[in-house]
C-alpha cells in the first residue's frame, strides 16, 4: 500500500503501462523534459526516450490526428491535452476519425487512444483553463469516457483506458492532482467502466464524478452532523453510464441529486436525471435534482467560487429534495 | 526585389531536436541597431527617426518593462493568479506596436502587453484580467487593440477576417496579427495565411519568435526559419532582429504600408527571446541552460538603445533619471490599481453572456441571488451589490 497524489498515481500508472507494453507511447505539449505543465509525465521521458514520450509540436489536431495514423499501425498512443479548453482544435479529429473509425471499418480498425485531459476548475485559471467539456464526448457515439476521483481509480484507471481497445476520453480532475489517498499496486481494480457507491446512506442519493466526488463527500459529512444520512457515488465512468447500482440505492432512498460542474443545461445530470427517471419513477419521492456549473462561460477566476457547486450548494438541492 | 522580397535558404542542423537554441549567423537578421548600441544602415530598410520619436522608444521600452517587473512581483505576492512576463521581447512589441497607425487593428496573443501599451490601453486593464477580475476591460473597438487571445492561433484568424473587411470597405488600413512561433504549428494560423495570401488580405502576421513554446525549443515546430515559411504561403517573409526596436519598426512600418496598399500580407519573425518563465507558474530551469540567457542578455533591447541614445547625446542623465522615476510612479499607480481593484459581483457573470438576456438565464441570475441572499452574512457581498 502507497500513499499517492492523484498527479503521482498517475504517472505510475502510465509508467506501468509503458513497462508493460512496448506500443505504448505518449505524445502532448511539454510533456517532455518539463514533464506536462502539471508534471504528470515527469521523468517518463527520460527513462522511456524521445521516441515513446513525444514533445509534439504545438498543435492539437496533429496530436489527435497522428495518432489515428499511429493506432492503425498498432500503437496505443496516449495523447495529453494540456487543458480542457485545449481540446477544440482537436475536436474534428477526435469527433469525426477517432470515435467513428472503428464502425465505419466494421471492426477493422481498432483505435485504442486515449485522450488524457485536465479537466475543470476551481485552480484560479485563465479562462479557457477551467472547461468541462465531458457531454460533447459523451454525445458522440463510438467514445468512452471516464472521469477519476482518487488516487487509486488514477493509477489503474489511466492503465485500464490505455489497454482497452477502443477510444477512451480520460478526464483528470485538476484540481485534486494534489490530493493523496492509498494505492495499492498489488491489489486488483474495479472495472474502469464501472460506478461505486463511495458512502452508505438512506436519505438522498448523491451522484458526482470527478472533481466533485470529493465535494459530494463533504456534503454528506456537513449532512451528517444535522442526522441527514446522504449515500454518494461516484460514477467513475460517463460513457458508458453505468446506473445499476444507482437504480438500486434510489429506490432505496427515493431522492437523488445529481452533481457536475459543467452547465446543467444538457450536461451529464440530464442525462441521468431522466434516466433514473424512467427506471425509479415508482420509487422517487421528489423530482431528481441537478446541481452544476450555470449556462455562463466559466468566469474569471474571482468568480468562480460563485459558479462552481460547492458543499453548500449540494445541502441546498438535499434540502430541496426533502422537501417534497 | 524589394523591400519585403527576401528569401535565402538557410539549411539548419539536420539532427531532431538537436541543441538548445543557438544565435547561428544570420545573413538574413534585418538590424539598425547593434548589440553594442551602434546605429548601422540596411538597404532596404531605411527608417528616419527623431531624437524626439527615439527618446519616445526608450520612455516605452524603459515603462514596459517596469510594468512587467511590477506585475511579476504583484503575482509572487499572490495578488494575480498569473502573469505572462514580456521581459526580453519589449523591442518587438513597442517596435511593432509603434508601426500602427491610427486605424490599424491590432490581435494580440496573451503576451502582448507592451503592444498594449502603445495602443493606450490602461495596464490596469491588463492587471485586472491577470488578477482574474474580468476577461480585460478595455474597449477592443476604442483602442484598436483587440482582446487577448488565450486558445493558440485563433487570432490570425480574426485578424484575417478583419482585414478581409477592411479590404471589402476600402479602408486604407490594416490588421497586425500577433502570434508565437509555437503558434505556426497550429493548424489554424496555416489556415490564416492561406486565406491572406489568397485574398491579398491587408493583414500583417507578427511572430515572436523567442525560441520556445512553453518548453519546447523552435527546432520542435520548425526544420526551417520561419520567416522562408511564408514563400511556401506565397507572400514575404522577413527575419528582424526582435531586441532592435528600431529594425522592428522600421520593418513592421514597411509591412503595414504594403499591405494598406494592396500588396497583401507579410510575415515577419522578430527574432528574439524570452528572459523570463513562460508564465510565473513555469520553470525554465527544467528546459533550458543559464548560458543561454546570459548569450541573450548581452543582446538586451533597452540596453542597447540607451547606449545608442547616450553615445550619441540624443539623452542624457537627466532623461534617464526621468523616465526611471516615471517607472517607479507608473509602478506605484499599477500596484496601488490592483490591491484596489473590487472583487467582481457574482451576478456579472450572467449580464453579458448575451446581447439579448434569454429567460433561462435571468431565471438563473435570480435563483443566484435569491441563494445568496438566504445567507445571513456570508452571502451578503454578493447579494448587495447586485443593484448595479
Ligand atoms: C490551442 C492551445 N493549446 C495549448 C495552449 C497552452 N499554451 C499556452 S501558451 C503555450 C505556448 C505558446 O508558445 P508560443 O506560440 O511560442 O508563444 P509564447 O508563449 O512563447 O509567446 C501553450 C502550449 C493554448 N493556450 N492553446
Amino acid at each position: 500500500m502507497q500513499t499517492l497524489t492523484i498527479g503521482k498515481a498517475l504517472n505510475l500508472g502510465l509508467r506501468k503501462a509503458m513497462e508493460d507494453d512496448g506500443k505504448v507511447v505518449l505524445m502532448g505539449e511539454d510533456i517532455g523534459k518539463l514533464g506536462g505543465v502539471f508534471r504528470i509525465t515527469d521523468g517518463l521521458q527520460k527513462d522511456f526516450g524521445e521516441a515513446r514520450v513525444v514533445d509534439t509540436p504545438l498543435a492539437e489536431a496533429g496530436i489527435l490526428g497522428t495518432a489515428v495514423g499511429l493506432a492503425m499501425r498498432g500503437y496505443r498512443p496516449v495523447c495529453e491535452i494540456q487543458f480542457d479548453g485545449f481540446v477544440f482544435p482537436a475536436y474534428n479529429q477526435i469527433v469525426t476519425q477517432v470515435a467513428k473509425i472503428h464502425a465505419r471499418s466494421r471492426g477493422k480498425l481498432p483505435m485504442p487512444i486515449v485522450i488524457r485531459i485536465p479537466f475543470g476548475g476551481g485552480i484560479g485559471a485563465v479562462e479557457h483553463h477551467s472547461e468541462s467539456p465531458e457531454a460533447y464526448f459523451a454525445h458522440t457515439a463510438g467514445l468512452k469516457v471516464v472521469a477519476v476521483s482518487t488516487p487509486a481509480d488514477a493509477y489503474w484507471g489511466i492503465q485500464q483506458a490505455i489497454a482497452a481497445p477502443d477510444p477512451v476520453v480520460f478526464l483528470e480532475p485538476k484540481r485534486r492532482y494534489w490530493e493523496k489517498g492509498e494505492v495499492d499496486p498489488d491489489g486488483s481494480p474495479d472495472p474502469l467502466f464501472g460506478s461505486r457507491v463511495v458512502r452508505g446512506g438512506d436519505d438522498v442519493t448523491v451522484l458526482a464524478y470527478g472533481p466533485m466526488v470529493k465535494t459530494a463527500l463533504q456534503a454528506a459529512d456537513a449532512a451528517a452532523e444535522e442526522g441527514r444520512s446522504l449515500e454518494v457515488v461516484d460514477l467513475r465512468t460517463l460513457s458508458p453510464l453505468d446506473l445499476d447500482p444507482v437504480y438500486e440505492s434510489v429506490r432505496r432512498t427515493g431522492r437523488c441529486v445529481v452533481v457536475h460542474e459543467a452547465p446543467v443545461t444538457l450536461g451529464l445530470g440530464a442525462e441521468i436525471a431522466a434516466r433514473v427517471t424512467e427506471r425509479c419513477f415508482h420509487s422517487l419521492e421528489a423530482p431528481v435534482l441537478r446541481v452544476g456549473g450555470y449556462d455562463t462561460p466559466y468566469p474569471p477566476s474571482k468568480m468562480e467560487e460563485d459558479y462552481l457547486p460547492d458543499l453548500d450548494r449540494v445541502l441546498d438541492a438535499v434540502d430541496r429534495s426533502m422537501g417534497f | 526585389m524589394t523591400a519585403l522580397q527576401q528569401g535565402t535558404t538557410e539549411v539548419v542542423d539536420p539532427v531532431p531536436g538537436a541543441g538548445a537554441p543557438h544565435l547561428p549567423d544570420q545573413p538574413d537578421l534585418v538590424q539598425l541597431l547593434t548589440p553594442e548600441g551602434e546605429r548601422v544602415e540596411h538597404p532596404d530598410y531605411a527608417i528616419d527617426v527623431s531624437d524626439e520619436e527615439l527618446r519616445g522608444l526608450y520612455r516605452d521600452l524603459a515603462l514596459v518593462r517596469r510594468w512587467d517587473a511590477e506585475a511579476t512581483a504583484l503575482q509572487r505576492q499572490g495578488e494575480l493568479g498569473i502573469w505572462a512576463s514580456l521581459l526580453g521581447q519589449e523591442a518587438a512589441q513597442v517596435g511593432a506596436g509603434r508601426a500602427l497607425a491610427e486605424g490599424d487593428m491590432a490581435f494580440p496573443t496573451y503576451r502582448e502587453h507592451g503592444v498594449a501599451w502603445t495602443r493606450g490601453v490602461d495596464p490596469l486593464h491588463v492587471m485586472s484580467l491577470f488578477r482574474g477580475v474580468d476577461q480585460g476591460g478595455w474597449d477592443p473597438v476604442a483602442r484598436s487593440f483587440n482582446l487577448y487571445t488565450v486558445v493558440i492561433g485563433a487570432q490570425t484568424l480574426h485578424a484575417t477576417g478583419y482585414a478581409m473587411g477592411l479590404q471589402r470597405d476600402g479602408a486604407e488600413n490594416a490588421a497586425l496579427a500577433f502570434l508565437g512561433d509555437g503558434a505556426t504549428s497550429q493548424g489554424e494560423v496555416n489556415e490564416a495565411m492561406i486565406w491572406a495570401a489568397t485574398f491579398a488580405a491587408p493583414v500583417v502576421f507578427f511572430c515572436q519568435n523567442n525560441q520556445y513554446a512553453i518548453s519546447v525549443p523552435i527546432e520542435r515546430q520548425s526544420r526551417v526559419p520561419l520567416y522562408q515559411r511564408a514563400a511556401g504561403f506565397g507572400f514575404p517573409g522577413v527575419r528582424v532582429d526582435g531586441n532592435d526596436v528600431l529594425a522592428v519598426l522600421a520593418v513592421t512600418r514597411a509591412a503595414l504600408a504594403a499591405a494598406r496598399e494592396g500588396s497583401g500580407p507579410t510575415f515577419i519573425e522578430a527574432f528574439t527571446y524570452r528572459m523570463g518563465a513562460h508564465t510565473t507558474s513555469d520553470d525554465p530551469t527544467r528546459y533550458r541552460l543559464a548560458g543561454e540567457l546570459e548569450e541573450w542578455k548581452l543582446r538586451d533591447p533597452i540596453a542597447r538603445l540607451k547606449a545608442h541614445l547616450s553615445r550619441s547625446g540624443i539623452a542624457d542623465a537627466d532623461f534617464f533619471a526621468a523616465v526611471d522615476a516615471e517607472g517607479d510612479e507608473l509602478a506605484a499607480r499599477i500596484r496601488q490599481g490592483t490591491l484596489e481593484m473590487p472583487d467582481p459581483a457574482g451576478t456579472e457573470m450572467f449580464d453579458h453572456v448575451f446581447a439579448e438576456q434569454t429567460p433561462e438565464l435571468a431565471q438563473q441570475r435570480a435563483e443566484f441571488v435569491e441563494y445568496h441572499a438566504s445567507f445571513d452574512t456570508a452571502g451578503s457581498d454578493t447579494a448587495s451589490s447586485e443593484g448595479n
